[in-house]
């Protein structure tokens, strides 16, 4: 993956895993991690299987490949394949004009495209240095937590799958379609939104859809308790969970992992906190933190976090008052020749665009900071020792999207 | 009438089993639990095929007969083949030692009982064919030369050795109280001693219906399947008919056991309270309808589990076996005997055990509750809340 120290150590672990291996059972076992195959393996003697899990299987979220080398049914080791459904996003960004490049961050993260829209969106107008009416940010913060609502939803009730129960996924799916049925009337569109643009917003509010969201969000704690009642206490659930995929605040900061899974580690930071953007200053929310930093952990932060969403949401409808929905902004899009970069806090973790422009209307450069792909790197580290069965909970629970981590 | 014999009959009785079960499995309890999951979870499930989908099984059957049968490369041939078989045979022969009701009165003087046969071994065989039926399960994913499927397989042999086990012992415990091991004894008994077993066999019951759900690899235990790790495990290579094999046996073993829980525990085709006088008007509806009306039951409970628990991790299955319920079994052995120890001869030892075992699993339902109110306080105080709803 893209930290080549830590891969080392992992290796490192592993070859002191098999020396540690090879003198505990008598057999030798050569310290790189290459299994030599014996006539006659005695009973008791490891014995490793390589078992590929996807590209096509129903719980990698997509097209992710991990080549697994088991014990039975204890992993041993995870590789992660990632590029089954890489575009090159990033080099058609500087092929086309920079409002050109927003319908292509629909497709990263495909469960939350608004969040990448605003991602990108804001680069560039640090670039431009330009002024975002009050009105559009409102609804940029309401488009916002809409789509972390419905991300999270998508991300609850697909983990819920891949630990075998499939109830909570219907009830969450059926939210989220309202939610979809929001953006549709908004933006026409219901999974690739293209609904920011850079200074402000495409559309106004369509008449009523203020009223109906209101009604929809006072009605979004009683379901969220709904979906609680089916895990969160849940004996099965808890032991699926509790104590699986541990991970540290620190080794979270040293991997690079942000969002849920940083937060239930129990280091408090949010980018909507720590570097607010559009009017997340002025608003009252809690940041959901946990300290065991377990897959258990994870569940309750996100559900938490869907909670304070509906409380962001609700604030930010009070506000709402008539305005401009977009800022001064030329019409041909042509930044000074700077670098800059800027990130906002999408469902799955610090989502930031490097962005290099050299003058013209096209980036020179435009990097993502994609955090599925970041997040993603943690999984060898976190599989490793659990069981096949915890493998999958944990490729949920770390929420990755595939479109994202292979752009 | 010469013609209605009773070895013609039986084989009357043979062929009605083996004709309807399998029908009663596609067009009735598929459909049900399909409607019912639907019901559930917020959604319509099947409503296409026929008035209501009443015809979805028609449909499902017709799909899986026309597939295309495939057998893997490198595929164990022969037992690739017989897995299915084998996995569906011991199931439908264990439909034979089910007694759904008393003799039936066919004309004037020829009368036939409801059942094919009444083994004084029964209870005995029917564990050793349900438990023959996993072989199938073992074998299946074991021949088709794919990791998964051989996982699936594997899993399928921890847990036979897990569940068999507490299962056995579960019923022991019962057999204390029955005397017999012919089904048909145990449901006269417990119209004779005025006491269905589940009462003073609570435990036994519950142990017994867990294990069940475990043997027939349903959720909360589903794990050689686990569509989600294994992707179907030991049926991931089956396709077509020898697909439908697994899942008639799948769904004939479900009927197997609920038919048994009602057999054993709950009093058979007898209706409620047969003894109770006022009650006499329940009689108006035949035994054999009260059979299947507590069986239905409990293949409902089986769809009710599938939408509402997630999976247990295999080694979490192995340990609640091992660890909770093989030594509840035994000591509910060892309780069931001393009750019945103690009043030797009659029967108010074991209506003394229904009172305790009623009472403790009250208290526990009741402890059970209250400590669910009070973490969900605990957890909702732990969470921070921010200020005020709105500022």
């Amino acid at each position: 993956m893209t930290d080549e120290r830590a891969l080392t150590d992992a290796e490192r672990d592993e070859a002191e895993y098999f020396a540690r291996r090879a003198t505990d059972s008598g057999v030798a076992r050569p310290a790189s991690g290459v299994v030599e195959h014996h006539e006659s393996p005695t009973l008791f003697d490891v014995q490793e299987m390589e078992l590929n899990f996807g590209p096509q299987h129903p719980s990698t979220h997509g097209v992710l490949r991990l080549v697994l080398k088991v014990d039975g049914e204890k992993i041993i080791e995870a590789k992660p394949d990632v590029g089954y459904l890489h575009r090159g996003t990033e080099k058609l960004f500087e092929t086309e004009t920079y409002p050109m490049g927003i319908p292509h961050t629909d497709r990263m993260d495909y469960v939350a495209a608004a969040t990448n829209n605003h991602a990108f969106c804001l680069t560039v107008e640090k670039l431009l240095g330009v002024e975002i009416p009050r009105r559009a940010q409102l609804v940029r913060v309401i488009l916002d937590e809409l789509q972390r609502l419905s991300s999270h939803l998508v991300w609850l009730g697909t983990s819920g799958i891949d630990l075998g129960a499939v109830t909570p996924f219907w009830y969450a799916f059926r939210e989220r379609e309202q939610i979809l049925d929001f953006f549709e009337e908004y933006c026409g569109a219901r999974l690739t939104l293209n609904c920011m643009r850079i200074g402000g917003l495409p559309f106004d509010l369509t008449p009523g859809w203020v009223e109906r969201l209101a009604e929809f969000i006072d009605d979004l704690p009683a379901r969220i308790d709904d979906y609680e009642q089916l895990l969160t206490d849940n004996r099965i659930w808890k032991k699926r969970t509790i104590g699986i995929g541990v991970i540290s605040a620190e080794e979270c900061v040293e991997w690079g992992l942000t969002g849920p899974v940083l937060r239930a580690s129990g280091l408090e930071w949010d980018l909507r906190r720590a570097q607010p953007y559009e009017c997340y200053d002025e608003l009252d929310f809690a940041i959901p933190t946990r300290s065991n930093g377990d897959t258990y952990d994870r569940y309750i932060v996100r559900v938490q976090e869907m909670r304070q969403s509906v409380r962001i949401v609700k604030q930010c409808l009070a506000r709402l008052e008539p305005g401009e929905i977009r800022g001064k902004v030329p019409r041909v899009i042509k930044p000074v020749a700077e670098e800059t970069y800027a990130s906002i806090e999408s469902p799955k973790g610090e989502l930031g665009f490097y962005c290099v422009s050299n003058g013209t209307n096209r980036p020179y450069r435009m990097h993502c900071r994609p955090p599925s792909f970041i997040n993603l790197q943690a999984l060898p580290r976190l599989a490793r020792g659990h069981l096949i069965s915890d493998l999958v909970a944990l490729i949920g629970t770390i929420d990755i999207v595939l479109g994202e981590v292979d752009r | 009438m010469k013609v209605l014999t009773p070895t013609v009959l039986t084989y009357v009785k043979v062929v009605l089993l083996v004709a309807t079960v399998p029908a009663i499995v596609g067009f009735v309890i598929v459909l049900a639990e399909r409607r019912l999951m639907g019901f559930m979870q917020a959604r319509l499930g099947p409503n296409r095929v026929g008035p209501k989908g009443t015809l979805q099984g028609l449909a499902d059957l017709v799909k899986l007969v026309t597939k295309e049968d495939v057998t893997p490369a490198g595929a164990e041939k022969a037992v690739h083949f017989l897995s299915p078989v084998l996995s569906v045979i011991p199931a439908l022969t264990a439909l034979a030692l089910i007694p759904f009701g008393p003799p039936l009165q066919l004309t004037r003087k020829v009368s036939t009982p409801l059942y094919v046969t009444d083994v004084n071994v029964g209870l005995l065989f029917l564990l050793a064919l349900t438990s023959v039926g996993v072989y199938g399960i073992i074998l299946g994913g074991w021949s088709s030369n794919n990791k998964y499927s051989l996982l699936g397989g594997l899993r399928s042999a921890a847990q036979l050795v897990s569940y068999e086990v507490p299962m056995g012992l579960a019923l022991v415990a019962v057999l204390l109280m029955t005397r017999s091991l012919s089904l048909v004894e145990i449901v006269e008994r417990q119209q004779r001693i005025h006491l269905w077993f589940v009462f003073p066999g609570l435990l036994a019951f519950f142990l017994y219906f867990v294990a069940g759900v475990a043997e027939t690899n349903r959720n909360p235990f589903d794990l050689p399947e686990a569509e989600s790790e294994l992707v179907s495990g030991f049926n991931t290579e089956y396709s077509g008919v020898k697909f439908a094999f697994f899942f008639l046996g799948e769904y004939t073993a479900m009927i197997i056991i609920s038919c048994v829980a009602v057999t054993v525990f709950f009093g058979g085709w007898l209706r409620p309270f047969p003894n109770v006088k006022a009650l006499a008007f329940l009689g108006i509806v035949p035994p054999f309808v009260w059979f299947l009306l507590k069986a239905g039951f409990f293949l409902f409970v089986y769809i009710w589990f599938r939408s509402t628990f997630p999976r247990y991790r295999f080694d979490q299955l192995m340990g609640l076996g091992w660890k909770w319920m093989i030594p509840l079994a035994l000591a509910n052995i060892v309780v069931v005997a001393a009750a019945i120890l103690a009043t030797p001869g009659r029967t108010n030892g074991l209506f003394a055990l229904s009172w305790i075992y009623g009472g403790l699993f009250a208290a526990m339902a009741l402890l059970a509750r209250l400590r669910r109110a009070l973490t969900r306080r605990e957890r909702l105080a732990t969470v921070p809340q921010g200020a005020g709803e709105s500022a």
